[in-house]
């Protein structure tokens, strides 16, 4: 058994544990003892992960585990990892163990809370070792179906009708994913032979062209509505504003990812030579999403609203960066994933916790806060750099490298691209400052602030283990970036070999 | 002997049933339930036990693998509703009658196993008519009730109707081809006018019975108006027998015009689907609501038999499988708090988490079957009828049924947002659910679960059915 079955488990566990534990705090310590298991799993398959690299283990997928299902549709239970599931396992464990403690102070129905934020991150976790299709769209499907109940029961404002949207907005885009992948399915085997969902096996066989033309533009919007792709980002803002802080975190950090990585993953990967023909289209797309996204930003007065555009803008240029379809952009693709997935965690649980002692998130009414929290104002400051990318955090590493990846094109319409979406990083810069300085500084608008406390011990814990990791990856990024190059370098070959090479 | 054994069986637990009701005093009548429940259970258990296969009365009569294991599907979804019907039987006004509603209810299921088993058109048509007269009689079972005695009125003309186009249609087929038996009209059965003419009218009185668009207008009302039991009998086990019976029919005598049934079929799937679901939005009773979802699950199952392969077959008879316990949960639910509290509309269950945490689960996880959401079985149903269509080429169809299965998820989401997200100021207050209707909830969610995650049901399922002829 492929100990990578324990990322499921566990949280299974974590949930029979929940389920009998009896008092409020007994379904919190549960809950945080699984997350941190699972944390520690995480680090210890990093580990593991670079060693076995290290030995000189060139497999492509290591730690595999393949157990037949339904044998007559030939699908399998097919499980491993390579660099990229490596980096966003430990994307979401961070997260997930982060939003834990930034929920500590929910009280209305604690164990139906903590039950779906953790079925949510199962789902998670199954979706990144999954490489047979079937299960894959299986687990995200479980990923993202508690969502409902979770805005929808612990949200605040309009959070019936923002639950609504956002459920059905990204089932819509399964439902074009599940059409996509029956579509890769029957084309799995043009020259015969017993059909597939292996992951690894499609990517193997030429699906002839008509075929990927078809089913291209389904599985890319199909994830790309998760990832936030304009004009099908429109669930994000009001689907962030209205769910708890610790969905938020979630949801942005990590859930918004499984559309890039599957847009990665399966449609650019599995059908690349419509890949590169339809690549001009969403490249406009995507690079309108990143502008749009931040330039929404500047308008809004909700913190949370702030961010959420934020993440429409960071989420764009991951698709962008994927539409680039060279090494060194794809690379800046997935270092931007966990990079904005860990930052933009951080802002949500920041802005969590501010709402939570103001009572307020419009920045109108804030003013003066780092006087009276100055840990929380600081955390705050440092999530807004690496926001906006200052060399020495996540974001710097990740935006640079996506830029000069995409710049490698030479024709004029990529460079166009490329200019306008670098552009986005000096908006973000103003928004981000802006909001600081209203925020942070200045007088205390609202005498009430004065009697705020700072952040309590389990705000620390959370926000702490956040800036840990934005700053590791700004500071060692080397580390992760070779992972994650060793892990494309097979979808790069299989991607060059699709089409014409783009310089 | 054995080969008719479902059926005999059946028969033989009714006449017990008859003598009991006879010979038992009026103060110790609610023990039928017990003892009526104890039968069928050894009945249903018997059924698994393997047999001998065969035909008899000449070919009238046929025995083969895929008729018993569909005879046992029933014989659960039926045994289910046994169970759930005991808290409602229970009741004062109903006393009397507890026999008499077994006795009825046996005698449509033997209606059903007769028509799997048929071997000719004349065997099927009495099949038909056994599983479908008593079902008006059930319809009507509260019979002070208005309602109750519409849905009756309404059940037994609306298939008399359909009956009689049945007939009509089956009258040309003799007409042009000369006998009834299965064996020989499928060769002679090559698609002149009249044949196809007979069809058409076969098929519509079929689609009577499954309730497709546009001859779905009855179901509505019947499924409103009869006692919720029944209801849930007839959206579920009714249902079923006639789709196996159709599937089997379509890909056995029909074979000969697969193409000229698979256009219209792609049409009637459309049609079906599509307006179910536009209509359950509008639905405010529960009752009215799951009618026409299950409207639309009828839908979703021809989406299988337009695959025409041995796999589409399976996905047909796995769907009705997983159908079963999903529609018989939240139907069982349904049926707990109508019972109890009367209450049958959405509103009525603003906030019922808070005060009955497990009938709302049961309920959520029912409705996400139905909606086809992992891990419950429905997503694997749905999956694997999607995947019968797309086999065949079907990509259209296909998307425009998994963008309808968006629209069911949103009113499926309606209720559970009633149940989880409302809060009211006098919500249902706590049930505390008997014996028999805890039993029926729990083999719903353990079918619900069991049957997607190990797939030794499908490949049975699989191992058994065939393709087009």
């Amino acid at each position: 058994m492929s100990f990578l079955l324990l990322f499921i488990v566990i949280p299974v566990l974590t949930v029979i544990g929940i389920f009998f534990s009896k008092t409020h705090m007994q379904v919190k310590w549960t809950a945080v003892v699984g997350m941190s298991c699972q944390l520690i799993l995480a680090g210890f398959l990093i580990y593991l992960f670079l060693a076995a690299r290290a030995a000189g283990n060139t497999a492509e997928i290591l730690f595999s585990q393949d157990m037949v299902w339904y044998k007559n549709l030939n699908i399998h239970f097919f499980i491993g990892v390579d660099g990229v599931s490596v980096a966003m396992i430990g994307l979401t464990s961070i997260v997930i163990f982060a939003g834990i403690f930034a929920s500590w102070d929910v009280t209305d129905l604690p164990r139906e809370f903590f039950t779906s934020l953790i079925l949510l991150a199962a789902g998670v976790f199954g979706f990144f070792i999954s490489l047979d299709l079937f299960t894959l769209f299986l687990f995200y499907e479980i990923a993202v179906i508690p969502m409902y109940l979770l805005i929808g029961i612990w949200g605040s404002g309009p959070r019936h009708y923002s639950a609504m949207k956002l459920t059905l907005m990204l089932m819509g885009g399964s439902a074009l994913i599940m059409l996509g992948l029956l579509g890769l399915y029957f084309n799995s085997a043009p020259g015969g032979g017993p059909l597939t969902f292996n992951l690894i096996q499609i990517s193997k066989v030429a699906i002839p062209m008509p075929a990927q033309r078809f089913f291209f533009p389904f599985l890319f919007i199909g994830f790309g509505v998760l990832g936030a792709l304009f004009p099908f980002h429109t669930w994000s803002p009001d689907g962030h504003a209205s769910a708890p802080t610790a969905v938020s975190m979630l949801h942005a950090g990590v859930l918004m990812k499984l559309g890039g990585y599957g847009c990665y993953r399966v449609a650019v990967f599995l059908l690349p030579g419509a890949a590169h023909e339809m690549a001009w289209i969403f490249l406009i797309l995507t690079t309108i999403g990143v502008i749009y996204g931040a330039f929404g930003a500047i308008w809004q007065k909700d913190l949370k609203y702030i961010n959420a555009y934020s993440s429409v803008s960071h989420c764009a240029l991951v698709l962008f960066a994927v539409l680039m379809m060279n090494q060194t952009a794809m690379n800046g693709a997935i270092m931007q994933m966990i990079s904005h997935g860990i930052m933009t965690a951080l802002f949500f649980a920041l802005i969590g916790m501010i709402y939570g002692r103001t009572h307020t998130r419009l920045i109108n009414e804030m003013g003066g806060l780092m006087k009276v929290m100055p840990f929380l104002g600081v955390a705050y400051v440092i999530g807004g750099l690496a926001s906006l990318g200052l060399p020495g955090f996540s974001g710097f590493v990740a935006e640079m490298t996506i830029f000069v990846g995409s710049f490698q094109h030479n024709d004029v319409f990529h460079r166009v691209c490329t200019i306008i979406a670098a552009s986005s990083i000096v908006v973000t810069a103003v928004y981000i400052l802006r909001v600081v300085g209203i925020l942070l500084l200045g007088k205390i608008k609202n005498p009430e602030f004065n009697h705020i406390i700072d952040a309590k011990w389990f705000d620390r814990m959370s926000v702490v283990t956040l800036i840990l990791g934005i700053t590791a990856i700004g500071m060692a990024p080397l580390w992760l970036s070779d992972m994650i190059n060793n892990g494309l370098v097979p979808v790069m070959q299989r991607i060059l070999l699709a089409g014409p090479i783009l310089h | 002997m054995l080969i008719m054994r479902h059926e005999l069986l059946l028969i033989a637990i009714t006449v017990i049933l008859l003598l009991v009701e006879i010979f038992l005093p009026a103060d110790k009548k609610h023990n039928v339930i017990t003892a009526a429940i104890l039968l069928m259970t050894a009945v249903l258990i018997l059924g698994f036990i393997p047999g001998p296969t065969g035909i008899l009365f000449g070919g009238m009569y046929q025995t083969t693998a895929l008729t018993l294991m569909l005879k046992n599907i029933l014989n659960i979804g039926a045994l289910i509703v046994m169970i759930q019907s005991a808290d409602w039987l229970r009741k004062p006004e109903n006393k009397e009658k507890i026999s008499e509603y077994y006795i009825l209810m046996l005698s449509t299921l033997i209606g059903m196993q007769y028509m799997i088993s048929s071997g000719d058109f004349l065997m099927f048509y009495l099949g038909l008519e056994l599983a479908t007269i008593p079902l008006a009689a059930l319809a009507a079972f509260e019979r002070f009730k208005e309602k109750s005695a519409e849905a009756g009125v309404k059940l037994i003309f609306s298939s008399a109707l359909s009956s009689g186009i049945l007939l009509y249609g089956l009258s040309m087929v003799y007409g042009t081809t000369g006998t009834l038996y299965f064996a020989e009209v499928g060769p002679a059965f090559t698609g002149t006018p009249l044949q196809v003419l007979g069809f058409i009218f076969f098929f519509a009185g079929m689609a009577f019975k499954i309730s497709l668009v546009p001859f779905h207008l009855w179901t509505a009302d019947v499924y409103e108006g009869a006692p919720v039991n029944i209801t849930s009998y007839l959206s579920v086990v009714s249902k079923g027998a006639a789709a196996f019976i159709l599937t089997i029919l379509l890909f056995t005598v029909f074979s000969k015009i697969a193409l000229m049934w698979s256009n219209m079929l792609y049409i009637i799937i459309i049609l079906t689907i599509t307006l179910g679901n536009l209509f359950a939005i509008r639905q405010q009773n529960l009752k009215r609501f799951l009618a026409f979802s299950s409207i639309a699950q009828a839908g979703f199952i021809l989406l299988g038999i337009i695959g025409q392969s041995q796999y589409g077959m399976a996905t047909v008879i796995y769907f009705v499988l997983v159908y079963i316990f999903s529609n018989l949960g939240a139907f069982g639910v349904v049926a707990i708090i109508s019972n109890r509290t009367g209450f049958e509309t959405i509103n009525d269950y603003d906030g019922l988490y808070r005060t009955n945490p497990r009938l709302a689960m049961v309920m959520m996880l029912s409705l996400f079957s139905l909606a086809g959401i992992p891990p419950v079985a429905g997503f694997f149903g749905k999956f694997f009828l999607f995947a019968a269509a797309a086999n065949h080429g079907l990509y259209i169809l296909v998307l425009i049924a998994i963008i309808n299965t968006i629209i069911s998820l949103y009113y499926y989401l309606l209720v559970i947002k009633a149940m989880f997200l409302n809060r009211s100021d006098r919500p249902i207050p706590k049930i505390k659910s008997d014996f028999y209707s805890s039993l029926g909830l729990i083999l719903c969610l353990a079918g619900i679960f069991a049957i997607g995650i190990f797939s030794a049901v499908f490949e049975m399922i699989n191992g058994l059915s065939f393709g087009l002829y």
